[in-house]
């Protein structure tokens, strides 16, 4: 009798404890993540499209109606074939920055900076990258998530107010564009920017 | 009926006095979401009212491979939670156990600049901070969660660097760890007689034979009790580089898939140091990394043999263009010691086809 009337006790402290706990750790499981990835990565491209990407890391060129992002290297970076000119003296006053007919590459007091190739191209692009280089690229503004920094424009601070949800769908998306092999130089101190590239 | 009533009642007295128990013994470790203490004493390194006597608790240890912080003195302690200890069953990635605290004391001149924290809360999650001494050398003070550059006459070039919270975590998760200089291969009682910067033990330290005996390592595999663990190599100018690179670079280049993403691997094994060996000469000797350095040629190789100075991966090191330099952080001036041994570990290396 008396062990009767305690077990269900017992139990039923056990089961809501077990649904709480399950409650506080629930995970979506690999099969919802994988279901939800098409949404993951539309989101993916809605942000990469509202938020100026295609500005600086797809290549201008010069259509009909002006400077416009060449889509055929879409996302791809500065372009290797195209070797910079030493970066022009500004003189002393409020001008600071140069920047290519391309919008890839930036002139300014922290040397010459190239738009990184985000294409998932294995040796060039972000084939190697885990989604957390990339979300530590974000939050550290290091380059690769641990090397030197990252250079201006890029807009860091910006972009550190993405939630993880968003970095992941933007990561997401980066992997389902074409790969590019394009080899973006790397950048120029401030020393170097006047001998060209 | 009543004895129902009686076992319940006896029921919850035991529940109460056992989460009573566990409420006792909880204050001790460290809690994530608590804030972090805004002074050094108050992390518990220190016995209380001190900043000089150590805590009964912490344990002092010296790596036989340091990492290179332009010249800085540096101190090093570890606190586990009381009875638990470290799993070593994956040897290259130790599990701490949560609770568990470790500490980095930076000094120039005798002067102590700066004590770097690391804890593991409850949680399980790790958490990073800086602390900064302040001129009479009683105690030291949060940093900033940004990084800070301190005057000190002391430095080289009068400048020391507090990294910000983003800049720790550059370093210390870009592995299967966060814990850095705290390992089977760092601990061995078969210390590397050319390390470079070798700091001797000192006499109160603990070393990896000492955890196993003391039970605040488990799990040890056998082969690493039986013969302490070395870096693997075909000489010891190449048995002090490559743990050189372990201890500098291997944090960021390593296989854990956290690292930088790039083919390049410079962590070395506890208990299969003839793999990473070999994955580290493969990935860097006569290859062509991804970085192209503009002094050098196009398809410099990372480790030319015989040529250092046609070596990417000397280049970067020499380097302390914020652009180019490795490591990336940490660091204004080059290290000519490790500069040197490494240098000499590459004169002395074969292409990899003429390698044993």
């Amino acid at each position: 009798m008396t062990r009767q009337t305690v077990v269900p006790s017992i139990r039923a402290v056990a089961a809501a404890a077990a649904l709480a706990t399950a409650a506080l750790s629930a995970v979506p499981t690999a099969s919802a993540a994988d279901a939800a990835a098409p949404d993951k990565v539309a989101r993916g491209k809605y942000v990469v499209s509202t938020s100026g990407c295609h500005d600086c890391h797809t290549p201008f060129k010069l259509g009909p109606n002006g400077p416009e992002p060449d889509m055929s290297r879409m996302l791809s970076g500065h372009p290797q074939s195209l070797v910079m000119p030493p970066a022009p003296q500004l003189p002393e006053g409020p001008w600071l920055v140069s920047m290519a007919a391309t919008n890839t590459a930036f002139a300014g007091p922290w040397g010459v900076s190239f738009t990184a190739n985000l294409t998932p191209d294995a040796d060039t692009g972000l084939g190697q990258w885990t989604l957390k280089n990339f979300t530590d690229t974000i939050r550290t503004g290091r380059h690769m998530g641990r090397g030197r920094p990252v250079l201006p424009p890029m807009p860091i601070p910006v972009y550190n107010n993405f939630t993880d949800d968003d970095l992941e769908a933007v990561y997401s998306y980066l992997r389902t564009i074409p790969p590019i092999s394009n080899r973006v130089p790397e950048p120029l101190a401030p020393a170097q920017q006047t001998a060209g590239r | 009926m009543a004895a129902v009533v009686r076992l319940r009642l006896s029921l919850l007295r035991a529940c109460a006095l056992a989460l009573a128990a566990l409420a006792a013994l909880a204050p001790a470790w460290p809690q994530s979401d608590d804030a972090l203490p805004e002074r050094l004493s108050g992390t518990g390194l220190y016995a209380p009212d001190s900043t000089a006597q150590l805590h009964a608790d912490v344990l002092g240890f010296t790596p036989q491979y340091v990492l290179w912080s332009d010249g800085a003195a540096k101190r090093r302690w570890i606190r586990l939670p009381a009875g638990r200890a470290i799993d070593a069953s994956a040897p290259d990635a130790w599990q701490f156990p949560p609770g568990t605290r470790l500490w980095k004391e930076f000094s120039h001149g005798g002067r102590r600049i700066e004590t770097r924290y690391i804890e593991r809360g409850r949680d399980g999650r790790w958490r990073y901070a800086a602390y900064v001494w302040n001129e009479q050398g009683d105690d030291a003070v949060l940093a900033p969660a940004r990084a800070v550059t301190l005057a000190v006459r002391e430095a080289p070039h009068g400048r020391y660097d507090v990294p910000g919270r983003a800049d720790c975590t550059a370093c210390h998760e870009g592995t299967t760890t966060p814990v850095l200089g705290f390992s089977a291969l760092q601990l061995s009682g078969d210390r590397d007689p050319l390390a470079a910067h070798a700091q001797v033990p000192q006499p109160d330290d603990i070393d990896l034979a000492a955890l196993v005996a003391r039970g605040l390592v488990r799990n040890l595999p056998a082969a690493l009790s039986q013969h302490a663990p070395r870096v693997q190599a075909s000489a010891a100018t190449e048995r002090a580089a490559l743990g050189y690179l372990h201890a500098n670079c291997g944090h960021c280049h390593n296989r854990s898939g956290e690292g930088a993403p790039v083919r390049l691997t410079l962590a070395q094994s506890a208990l299969d140091g003839r793999a990473s060996r070999a994955d580290t000469l493969a990935a860097a000797v006569g290859v062509s990394g991804r970085y192209r350095a503009a002094a050098l040629a196009g398809d410099a190789a990372l480790i030319e043999p015989h040529a250092p100075e046609r070596s990417v991966l000397v280049a970067r090191m020499r380097s302390r263009q914020p652009h180019l330099q490795m490591p990336p952080l940490g660091t204004r001036i080059a290290d000519d010691e490790g500069l040197a041994l490494v240098e000499r570990w590459i004169h002395q290396l074969s292409p990899l086809e003429e390698m044993p």
